[in-house]
């Protein structure tokens, strides 16, 4: 068995930026739980003579030439953006007061 | 006139090429097909109408002026919400990208319209394609064709019922698990997921990186090879696209077509996609099938694949923790909704945690989660290192079975479509009814589904899996076709023929209110 628990949880979500309510906690702490139970099988046969693959075809070095090539204007970079201060992103405050 | 909206592509490029129907007509057809049936299926988030007749005349003009078009000018298409379009919002199913509209095209968009398809709109889906139903949509399901209590499918539920309904007779899909392939099998359409890297993946909003791969979702398998050869090829801005030449998938297709194309060609039945848990009636069609590829000369073999027992596992650690990094982009700050915590102060931290909070269903909170989990620091080598080494595994047997064989065939998905809400409460069984599919994709193998019957119980569609080995996607087209002539030459129909008439709105529509 795992042993998932909420605190661990609301860890996770603090960590992946997900302000989760309470109630959310409690139910992913048990669905959690059932599937890292269920997906922790991988470890029977995961022996270390085996390899890892990352990708399913292998691609090493992949290079172009160093050549300028047209890219977004200023515009079309902003124009999907929540808010925007002239040519900039504008985001709330990035530090605490605290 | 003839009846446009049944028609294959590769039937209405024919049409279009020797002047008998218009591009605007061919795309009117379908347009007023949609308004008539989507009320009942939903299977589009946009409908570009306007956009659409406008690319369809100007399409005709130049036909009219004599330019050499391509084989699908002017022939219509509807495109899956995960890829990012200039002119349509493009959401994935999210909340958070509601009435997003990309800087720039996906390569794949791009290059359809470049061949002068027309963009019909974009399809329903589930949630950033985490699902096998289209239940996990932020802007509701898809219903099956077949039956309108059904699930079409997942994650691209609503490019293969978009099909399926005749609706549009191409779409664009993708498959990071199964996306194309499950939803073909259970709507009784064409779905191929080509060879990892194959199709670029230039635009299409990332799931797992890993996994994912773009390709055709169709009524036949000539019309996946026609939009195959639009969409396939090396795409420089996509660093794991393949630098591969490729053959012409629709020759390959055609040659399929051809008497003997199945005469003396390996296929391999792989053990552990045969056994409990499949739906009596397709294991029985599966049998029959098999039975019938025998009688056309094929050599039928049982294969065995012992670990693909693990690959449900190996997926959702792998799939998760790519979706928990990639999904880290939607920060509230470049694109998307930017949602304020109720109280306390306004810092970008928690601006971005109310925003995900509002913006994500509960599918993919699940699986960020999960794949935060995984790749925690003390967790990693047990559950992401572990299931890195299965897909080593799993590779292994693809390996092994392909020295013995030239194909593998499976069902495509272990049950007929299953109704809503059958699967919502259990996410484990959601993720179980994946088993078939997911091995190609943690190998890179190009995979197939088509239609090979109804089942006996519930008169719904059943879908064969055909898979090759890496890079002989064409081989995947000519037996493909093969097998699909073979199976309506033995039924004396197509399988969509036989789908229940869904055009209740057009029916009252010119019965003028008399019901």
């Amino acid at each position: 068995m795992s042993e998932i628990t909420a605190e661990q949880v609301a860890h996770l979500a603090n960590l992946a930026r997900i302000d989760l309510s309470s109630a959310e906690i409690d139910r992913l702490t048990i669905e959690l739980g059932q599937i890292v139970d269920s997906v922790a099988k991988v470890a029977e046969v995961a022996t270390p003579d085996v390899p890892a693959t990352s990708h399913p075809m292998p691609l090493t070095n992949v290079f172009r030439d160093d050549v300028v090539v047209p890219s977004l204007s200023v515009e079309q970079a902003l124009s999907g953006a929540p808010d925007r201060a002239g040519d900039k992103f504008r985001v709330p405050a990035i530090l605490d007061e605290e | 006139m003839t009846n446009l909206i049944n028609q294959t592509a590769s039937a209405l490029a024919g049409l279009l090429a020797d002047g008998t129907v218009s591009s605007v007509d061919v795309t009117r057809a379908h347009l007023d097909h949609i308004d008539a049936v989507e009320p009942d299926v939903h299977a589009f988030l946009h409908v570009a109408s306007d956009a659409a007749l406008a690319t369809a005349a100007r399409v005709d003009a130049r036909r009219a002026a004599g330019e050499k078009l391509g084989p699908l000018a002017g022939v219509p298409i509807a495109i899956k919400d995960v890829l990012a379009t200039l002119d349509m919002p493009s959401t994935a199913g999210s909340k958070i990208l509601e009435g997003w509209i990309p800087p720039y095209d996906a390569t794949v968009v791009k290059r359809i319209r470049d061949a002068d398809l027309i963009p019909l709109g974009k399809t329903n889906m589930d949630e950033f394609a985490m699902g096998s139903s289209t239940e996990h949509s932020a802007y509701g399901p898809t219903h099956n064709p077949w039956d309108l209590d059904r699930i079409p499918g997942g994650s691209g539920g609503g490019s293969a019922a978009a099909v399926a309904a005749f609706e549009a007779p191409l779409a664009l899909g993708s498959d990071t698990g199964g996306s194309i392939r499950q939803p073909a099998a259970v709507t009784g359409s064409v779905g191929v997921k080509p060879t990892y890297g194959g199709v670029s993946r230039y635009g299409a909003i990332a799931l797992a990186s890993s996994l994912d791969q773009v390709g055709p979702v169709t009524r036949t398998v000539l019309d996946a090879a026609l939009l195959h050869d639009v969409i396939g090829g090396h795409d420089p801005l996509d660093s794991t696209s393949l630098t591969d030449v490729w053959p012409s998938m629709t020759a390959a297709a055609q040659a399929g077509l051809k008497d003997g194309a199945l005469k003396g060609v390996r296929v391999g039945v792989i053990k552990e996609l045969n056994g409990a848990g499949f739906q009596p009636g397709v294991k029985q069609r599966f049998e029959e099938t098999l039975a019938l590829l025998t009688a056309a000369g094929a050599i039928v073999s049982e294969v065995s694949a012992p670990n693909f027992e693990y690959a449900v596992s190996a997926y959702y650690l792998i799939l998760p923790a790519e979706a928990s990094s990639n999904l880290a982009r939607f920060d509230s700050v470049r694109f998307g909704i930017r949602v304020n915590p109720d109280d306390g102060p306004l810092t970008s931290e928690r601006v971005m945690a109310a925003t995900r909070d509002a913006g994500f269903g509960d599918e993919v909170k699940r699986r960020i989660i999960l794949g935060t989990y995984a790749l925690s620091a003390g967790y990693y080598d047990a559950y992401y290192g572990s299931a890195q080494k299965v897909r080593t595994l799993i590779q292994r047997d693809f390996a092994a079975a392909f020295d013995q064989v030239d194909l593998l065939v499976s069902p495509t998905a272990p049950t007929t479509a299953f109704k809503f809400g059958e699967k919502l409460a259990d996410p484990m069984a959601m993720y179980l009814n994946d088993i078939t599919t997911i091995p190609a994709n943690l190998a890179g193998i190009p995979g197939m589904s088509l239609p090979m019957g109804l089942a006996p119980e519930d008169g719904l569609p059943v879908g064969l899996q055909v898979m090759a080995p890496a890079r002989a996607d064409a081989r995947l087209y000519t037996f493909g076709a093969a097998v699909e002539q073979l199976l309506e030459a033995h039924w004396g129909h197509t399988l969509l023929s036989q789908a229940p008439a869904l055009a209740h709105t057009e029916m009252f529509a010119t019965e003028g209110g008399a019901v």
